[in-house]
């Protein structure tokens, strides 16, 4: 999928919602999530998805410490021994996911080795269009997760997300799922709710993105009274940037809403939430680290915390690096990576079989598990979906619980 | 299509937003002479004096305390250039020399967050202003030996030792032909031809290191021979899928969140034509025959949403205090669209990506901000008969009609001017043009 494609994909999936919300669908507030509470099959699981935006390195992420071809590949990347956090005799994890690593070690965090697809990408909108639409070879303009959505019955308050912009794994054919805001909303003095009532109403043939704008107005009115004990989200305008960032508020403040609306029941089946900033071309040590530990702190207590109550999570990036470190103490775009899957249900350890460090392909690394096998088993376990629906017949499966 | 609305439509698309007193004069002149009028060269920006890089001027050595104060001058530098770009886009003429510069801000999107230099940043603006309009030819390689775009993606840390892909992958993909139009072997080939180059930060240049770069000849799309940034950056100009990803790029912003049918396409590559032709690129594409259909489908950015209002409200954003330009600034990062803070290389969403409940409020909050800032026009409102009053705000804020909804919305406000205008400004008849 080109740029041009790319942006059909997202007015698609925003035309989808636009259309959605003329038929009275997506305009809901955390309170309305919250208020499904009790519509819930008790049973039912819930699928929390981690995307990190940017391409994580996962050799320094899940580190093969004891295969030689790693610190030879990496004469100033790699970890030496001694300092990372050591899961078994080959692999340690990052020193900066000491949460993750004592949830391994209690047997609570599944890696599974060497995720990917055949003929990678190594453009990251491309990449990651692949990963959110479950299809390597020809991305269209639903998402795995849109589609799961489609054949759930459309409610749109079962797939949320607290980021700004709808997350194209969200988009179905025929429905889409929800994008909430968090935290504390003041609105202008100018709008009382028989305005905004008024403005939220599409007029008869206008754009769909007009009728978009109109319905806006409308969705402010339901959250205008949501809870107001979140953190607001805060810019922090010191952070270091790379290119490859995303625009959602600091992953404590996903997880601690998700965490909210799990724990107060509500019917939502699937979050999605995001870290980006892991595109790390140059000095990649000291800045994956932090990365690594915004993502491993709120995780592992978000883990933690939702124990008993059904919930999975799953953490991929659009795309690992290059096994041979760049002059710059980098990585460039590369391929397969690892994946790690926790909660109810799935059991820890290793899965998968690690890729070799010398065995390349053009200096990348060869998938061993593709990753609709993953999705295969989040849709089945945890979704009691039929994967091959969803996935256009794919037949693959992981077997982890 | 009245006249009137083509000229509104023409203007709203091509500028930040005209006045309902510029759209009286295109009536006056046509459409010809309105967009050959609005497409003069810009005049040159009024210099703006950053004084030296506080991070460039660091010595190697220096103790903790200065860097913690050089970094601080560093972000007021970058403060004070932002408000001077805002002060720049509300002022500036017509404004579409500047809404040009500020769409090529977002395809090379460069972000001071990891640049960390403000006049670095100014002089990557510079550039856009200076071939911003004409043959990409001359623009491209002077981006490939722009001191920003080469922080931003890593190219000094590109060597032949060792040479870092990330400027030019995006150098493809995302500034000049397009994903999938080359292989990854092309990427490889393509790193090397813009090895060797190092940012002084000091003397904010760009110079090449020869020892640094990799004259051994290889393949980049087809043609093998020794490289150089030149010589790449003309091979690309050159290539079959520049100038349609240019006029795709370009009709994104300035016609249709829909790609363009393969006929306009057609007519915009040819008016870009072997000169590339940027300027002439955008006069095909307001004077193409699908260009009058994209009216009322187009998201306004928010820094279109805000620039155009603070013209059409006659707010002089020179003469307002340092305070309300920062407030002003916080507004767009409230929106989504600080400038110079892109979000990513592949620069700000476009469409209803833009639509959201968040970005909603923040419009009210913003729009009742700038109400109280244009006591003119709040006036020219009061100075309307009651029942008149929907149709000034229209003509003054250059909306061609209201529906029944955002009518019945504002007759409620009739008699209070300043709310009046306020929410005329947060309306989806506004905020999608």
């Amino acid at each position: 999928m080109d740029l041009v494609t790319r942006r059909k994909f997202l007015i698609g999936s925003g035309v989808t919602g636009a259309l959605a919300i003329a038929a009275g669908g997506t305009a809901v507030g955390l309170h309305d999530i919250l208020a499904t509470a009790g519509d819930r099959d008790p049973d039912a699981r819930t699928l929390v998805l981690v995307t990190l935006y940017g391409g994580n390195d996962g050799l320094n992420t899940v580190i093969p410490y004891a295969d030689p071809a790693y610190a030879a590949a990496r004469p100033h990347l790699a970890y030496p021994a001694e300092q990372v956090l050591r899961l078994d005799d080959e692999f340690a994890l990052n020193p900066a996911m000491t949460g993750l690593h004592r949830l391994f070690g209690a047997g609570g965090l599944a890696i599974v080795h060497g995720v990917g697809y055949p003929r990678p990408d190594h453009s990251h909108f491309r990449s990651m269009d692949i990963w959110q639409t479950a299809d390597p070879v020809r991305p269209g303009t639903t998402g795995w997760l849109g589609r799961w959505l489609d054949g759930a019955g459309g409610d749109p308050r079962l797939a949320v997300s607290f980021e700004p912009t709808l997350p194209p794994l969200l988009a179905g054919a025929t429905s889409a799922g929800a994008t909430v805001p968090g935290g504390q909303v003041t609105l202008a003095k100018i709008a009382t709710p028989r305005l905004l009532e008024t403005l939220g109403t599409p007029a008869v043939g206008e754009s769909a993105a007009r009728a978009r704008a109109a319905t806006c107005f409308a969705d402010l009115i339901r959250i205008q009274d949501l809870m107001t004990d979140v953190a607001a989200e805060t810019e922090d305008d010191d952070t270091a940037a790379t290119a490859t960032g995303g625009a959602a508020p600091p992953l404590d403040t996903q997880l601690a809403l998700v965490a909210k609306c799990v724990e107060a029941g509500a019917a939502t089946r699937v979050y999605s939430v995001s870290l980006g900033g892991f595109d790390l071309h140059a000095d990649e040590r000291t800045a994956q680290e932090s990365q690594l530990a915004k993502l491993d702190r709120p995780l592992a207590a978000f883990i933690e915390r939702m124990r008993g109550k059904g919930v999975v999570v799953a953490v991929y990036s659009e795309f690992g690096r290059r096994v041979r470190a760049n002059a710059s103490d980098g990585t460039d775009h590369g391929t397969a990576s690892c994946m790690f899957l926790a909660g109810d249900g799935i059991r820890g350890g290793m899965h998968g079989e690690p890729p070799s460090l010398t065995n390349l392909d053009n200096g990348d690394l060869k998938h061993t598990t593709d990753f609709r096998d993953v999705y295969a088993t989040l849709l089945a376990d945890v979704l009691d979906a039929d994967p091959a629906r969803v996935l256009n017949g794919w037949p693959g499966h992981l077997k982890l619980s | 299509m009245t006249d009137r609305q083509a000229m509104s439509h023409l203007l709203r698309r091509v500028t930040f937003g005209p006045t309902a007193a510029e759209v009286d004069a295109a009536v006056r002149a046509g459409s010809a002479g309105t967009l050959a009028a609005a497409l003069e060269p810009a005049a040159p920006a009024p210099p703006i004096d950053l004084g030296p890089d506080p991070l460039g001027a660091l010595p190697r050595d220096a103790s903790r305390d200065r860097r913690v104060k050089a970094r601080e001058a560093a972000q007021a530098q970058v403060a004070e250039l932002s408000r001077w770009w805002l002060r720049q886009l509300a002022s500036a003429g017509g404004g579409a020399a500047e809404k040009l510069t500020f769409f090529w801000h977002g395809h090379w999107a460069t972000s001071v967050r990891k640049v960390r230099s403000a006049g670095l940043m100014l002089r990557q603006q510079q550039t856009f202003r200076r071939y911003g309009a004409g043959d990409t030819g001359p623009f491209v390689r002077a981006m490939l030996r722009d001191p920003a775009l080469i922080i931003w993606l890593d190219g000094q840390r590109n060597t032949a030792a060792a040479p870092n892909e990330n400027l030019a992958r995006e150098l493809m993909e995302l500034f000049t032909l397009g994903v999938g139009r080359y292989t990854e072997n092309d990427v490889k080939a393509g790193a090397r031809a813009l090895t060797g180059w190092q940012v002084d930060r000091a003397t904010a240049t760009a110079r090449l290191r020869p020892a640094r770069h990799d004259t051994t000849p290889a393949t980049l799309l087809g043609a093998t021979r020794s490289w150089d940034a030149d010589s790449y950056a003309d091979l690309l100009v050159r290539h079959p899928a520049h100038a349609p990803f240019l006029a795709e790029r370009l009709w994104v912003r300035y016609g249709c969140g829909t790609a363009a049918s393969a006929a306009t396409t057609a007519r915009l590559v040819a008016a870009f034509g072997p000169g590339r032709d940027s300027t002439a690129l955008l006069r095909a594409l307001a004077t193409d025959p699908e260009f009058p259909a994209t009216a009322g489908q187009l998201v306004k950015q928010p820094v279109e949403w805000l620039i155009g209002a603070l013209r059409q409200l006659g707010v002089d954003t020179g003469a307002l205090a340092e305070k309300q330009q920062t407030r002003l600034l916080a507004t767009l990062s409230a929106l989504g669209q600080a400038p110079l803070r892109p979000p990513s290389v592949g620069g700000w969403p476009a469409g209803v990506a833009w639509l959201t409940t968040s970005s909603t409020r923040a419009r009210l909050a913003g729009a009742q901000a700038l109400a109280t800032l244009a006591p003119a026009a709040v006036q020219s409102l009061a100075e309307a008969a009651r029942p008149d009053r929907l149709d000034a705000l229209a003509r003054l804020l250059v909306v061609d009609a209201w529906s029944d909804r955002s009518a019945a919305a504002l007759t409620s406000l009739a008699t209070q001017p300043q709310r009046l205008l306020a929410l005329g400004l947060a309306t989806p008849e506004y905020a999608v043009h």
